[in-house]
């Protein structure tokens, strides 16, 4: 009897993952879609859900797992709310794409190892190729596809987003004093 | 103008044709290039000052379309997108390049009110600094033999009836109407065409393994992987024009006798996804795709996966694990998939290029098709040019086409770091992306073909060109494709996955200056091996760049190895910066500069670099007014 608030906490918690595998009717052969739209949900794949993923579609987590590190898409770890991806492909690296991931890994203490920055606004990441190339070096910062750009300019992207993100923290904490004065 | 006459001369369907031929149209690009320098404002801002113009603006086909209206509508990537975004208007034959919102209301005032040019918007060319109007006197075009391209730029690819207006599905119905599989697969025999995805295999040949396969179950795989760093004229068609990527499809399918198909997009491409899926539901509402395909009783369905991040998926074998839920790792062949593939059935796998070319040999007959480019390689191929030429974009040309043509003619010349053309600029062109290799000088009138490339190592590969200036590092060039082949090793066979890591180890070592002979040596022997001991083509190609670069820049290597130098700088170990005791005036700028404190000296006095702190960044030598800082 103890195990069953267990089975309804779990059905609960992996309600929108349950939909998913539904919708793909838990074949074994749509793991990478459902992958997909898995991460697409909770931008990463957490471990327990990828090990509930196996359970459900009887495969053993030796293969879910396989197939999540086996393509560069897939992210076992939370990524920052701000995406920054620098294209790295040919066209964009003879262009000297390689200055601006520099530039912006300083900017933001990041390194190759680790990609999101202690507070999790921001994750870096480097592409193999956007097919953008007309407008190499080209930086993705949350979709939005910015062209021939600089180290200079890609910094101060970067300046723009947090400072409006600052604004939006400083805008949060003068909400919350006056909740606690409604609270008294 | 090819396709007004299209549009006019197209059985008419009762949609009214020849008023809307009269109709002027404004065809904004919104390929992913022009996309990302807002083109959709433009877009937006074409669609309000229209409307208060007084003009009345349609934005889908009509029938009852009249000559006082101007339609308005999008178009896939026209390929030159570094001038983006791109606008044409139609029938004047005017190409703007570079427009912003703000121009909006200049073109509508002076072109489509007025009927004038807005001169400054037009393209100059920079060898010349004239002005062209449209694409008929812009280099850029007008050289080029546009088949696959064209209606890239044209058509609204959201649109799926202008596709057939324009004769789309033609050539579908024909194979399902009209032709025995057999013929089908006879006829793209005789036309020669071969895989643009790289290897170049007859895709006749391979289309005709397929069909001779006895089982109920077939497959057809549309391979829009595009995964080669630098090549991007699969996502301009799957883009730009969806539909003849499905009308390939179809006729593949009927070919073989399959009635299941499939497109795999890189995950990188969303709008190409998002394109195919919505061309797949317009066809199927057309009842083009469907249970009863043009009356004939057979079905058809198409699938839309999207693929997650893997450059080895661009071989058939692993596209097919992908697909079958596995990691994406190639297997022996044989079998080829065109005898057991998908699930274990007969499978072919085709370009998205290959499949744009199937629907125009089927209307026109393979001897049209065989009348361009060369006996061995018939037909056009889309390269995509980049790096430091004046124009980048896609180019297509007839195959025999030579390098100069397209680096100068079409590329407009060499450039340097800042885009401005620098004559005696050209050192080498990467072709085929990781797999292929260097083409230098001496190569520049070397008609392109598969196997005039394979004589001299490259290869035409997907057809990524990217020019490269006197200013780059060949070795580092070859470093670059050796760590993305690395990091893309599936890590199946042994001499792949632990081959590129020791290469890529000999290369850091040449480039950090801790190689010798014996480092040459190794690359040599350690790249053939790999190429022999590696089951599919990411391994047996990985060498490619490394050995080719070692072939025709031997020298290059040679002054890194023994005299641990780098001529273009950009190896920072190799720079050892001193300052010109004679020309240094003590100015003390340098001192501020340098973020290590590695420069000392006195006033007035010649400064010095203390080597053991300097970490080679260059600050002062961007510092000196004088150029004293030399070195690096």
């Amino acid at each position: 009897m103890a195990s069953m608030p267990i089975a309804v906490d779990r059905a609960e918690k992996f309600e929108k993952v349950v939909s998913i595998l539904d919708r793909f009717s838990r074949r074994p052969s749509g793991l990478i879609p459902i992958l997909q739209a898995i991460q697409h949900e909770y931008q990463y794949l957490p471990e327990e859900v990828l090990t509930y993923v196996a359970t459900s579609l009887d495969v053993p987590p030796a293969r879910v797992y396989g197939v999540a590190t086996f393509y560069a898409h897939f992210a076992l770890e939370p990524k920052g709310k701000h995406v920054i991806r620098i294209c790295d492909g040919t066209a964009c690296h003879v262009k000297q794409s390689l200055p601006v991931l520099h530039a912006l890994r300083e900017k933001l203490g990041t390194t190759e190892k680790s990609q999101t920055t202690a507070d999790m606004l921001f994750t870096i990441e480097t592409v193999a190729c956007l097919g953008a190339c007309g407008l190499a070096p080209v930086v993705v910062i949350d979709e939005q596809v910015y062209g021939q750009i600089t180290p200079e300019r890609a910094v101060a992207l970067v300046d723009e987003i947090k400072a409006t993100e600052a604004g939006l923290a400083t805008a949060s904490a003068t909400e919350q004093p006056s909740a606690e004065v409604v609270n008294e | 103008m090819n396709n007004m006459e299209a549009l006019t001369s197209t059985p008419a369907n009762g949609h009214g044709i020849s008023t809307l031929a009269q109709v002027r149209r404004v065809i904004i690009c919104a390929g992913t290039g022009c996309m990302a320098n807002g083109a959709m404002k433009v877009f937006e801002q074409f669609k309000s000052e229209i409307a208060s113009a007084g003009l009345r603006v349609i934005l889908e086909l009509r029938a009852e379309a009249t000559s006082d209206e101007i339609r308005l509508s999008k178009s896939g990537c026209q390929g030159f997108c570094q001038m983006g975004p791109l606008v044409s208007v139609v029938p004047d034959g005017i190409l703007y390049t570079k427009v912003r919102k703000e121009d909006v209301a200049e073109i509508v005032q002076q072109t489509l009110a007025g009927g004038h040019v807005v001169e400054r918007l037009l393209y100059k060319d920079p060898a010349t600094r004239k002005s062209c109007q449209g694409i008929e006197d812009n280099p850029f075009y007008a050289r080029q033999s546009r088949f696959v391209l064209h209606e890239c730029g044209f058509l609204d690819p959201e649109d799926i009836r202008e596709f057939m207006l324009h004769g789309g599905y033609q050539a579908a119905r024909k194979a399902f109407v009209e032709m025995a599989p057999e013929e089908i697969c006879k006829t793209i025999l005789d036309s020669g065409l071969r895989g643009r995805g790289g290897g170049g295999f007859p895709t006749g040949r391979k289309w005709e393994a397929a069909r001779i396969q006895n089982s109920a179950k077939k497959y057809v795989i549309c391979n829009g992987d595009e995964g080669d760093p630098g090549a991007f004229m699969n996502r301009s068609v799957m883009e730009g024009n969806p539909h003849s990527v499905i009308e390939g499809l179809m006729i593949a399918a009927r070919a073989i006798g399959a009635n299941e198909t499939l497109v795999y997009v890189r995950a990188e491409y969303p709008l190409a996804v998002e394109r195919m899926r919505g061309a797949v539901a317009a066809a199927e509402r057309e009842g083009i795709l469907g249970k009863n395909v043009f009356g004939t009783g057979l079905s058809m369905k198409c699938e839309v996966m999207e693929g997650a991040g893997a450059f080895v998926c661009g071989e058939e074998t692993a596209m097919i694990a992908s697909i079958e839920g596995q990691r994406g790792m190639p297997r022996p062949k044989p079998p080829f998939p065109a005898q057991s593939g998908l699930w274990g059935k007969p499978t072919i796998i085709n370009n998205v290029e290959t499949l744009a070319h199937v629907c125009r040999i089927l209307n026109e007959g393979p001897e049209v098709f065989k009348q361009i480019g060369t006996k061995e390689s018939p037909g056009t191929k889309t390269f995509a040019l980049t790096g430091h030429v004046s124009n980048t974009g896609l180019v297509e040309v007839p195959f025999g086409t030579t390098l100069r043509e397209i680096v100068y003619n079409i590329g407009g010349g060499v450039t340097d770091d800042a885009g401005k053309i620098w004559k005696t600029g050209f050192k080498a062109v990467q072709i085929g992306g990781p797999s292929g290799g260097c083409l230098t000088e001496e190569h520049l009138d070397l008609p392109l073909a598969y196997e005039s490339l394979r004589a001299v190592g490259a290869m035409v590969g997907s057809g990524g060109l990217v020019a490269m200036n006197q200013g780059t590092c060949m070795v580092s060039i070859a470093r670059f494709f050796m760590e993305f082949t690395q990091r893309e090793s599936c890590g199946k066979c042994v001499l792949c996955r632990e081959g590129t890591r020791q290469l890529l180890a000999l290369l850091d070592d040449v480039i950090e200056g801790r190689a010798d002979q014996n480092t040459l040596d190794l690359l040599d022997k350690l790249g053939r091996a790999v190429q022999i001991g590696s089951l599919c083509g990411l391994g047996k190609t990985a060498p490619n760049p490394v050995l080719s670069t070692m072939r025709y820049f031997r020298k290059e290597y040679e002054e890194h190895v023994f005299e641990k130098r780098c001529r273009t700088g950009r190896c920072k170990a190799l720079l050892s910066p001193e300052i010109n005791q004679v020309k240094c005036k003590g100015c003390g700028l340098c001192i501020k500069a340098c973020p290590t404190g590695a420069i000392t000296g006195e006033k007035k006095q010649p400064h010095h670099i203390n080597p053991e702190l300097c970490i080679k960044c260059g600050a002062c030598a961007t510092a000196c007014k004088i150029h004293a800082v030399e070195g690096i």
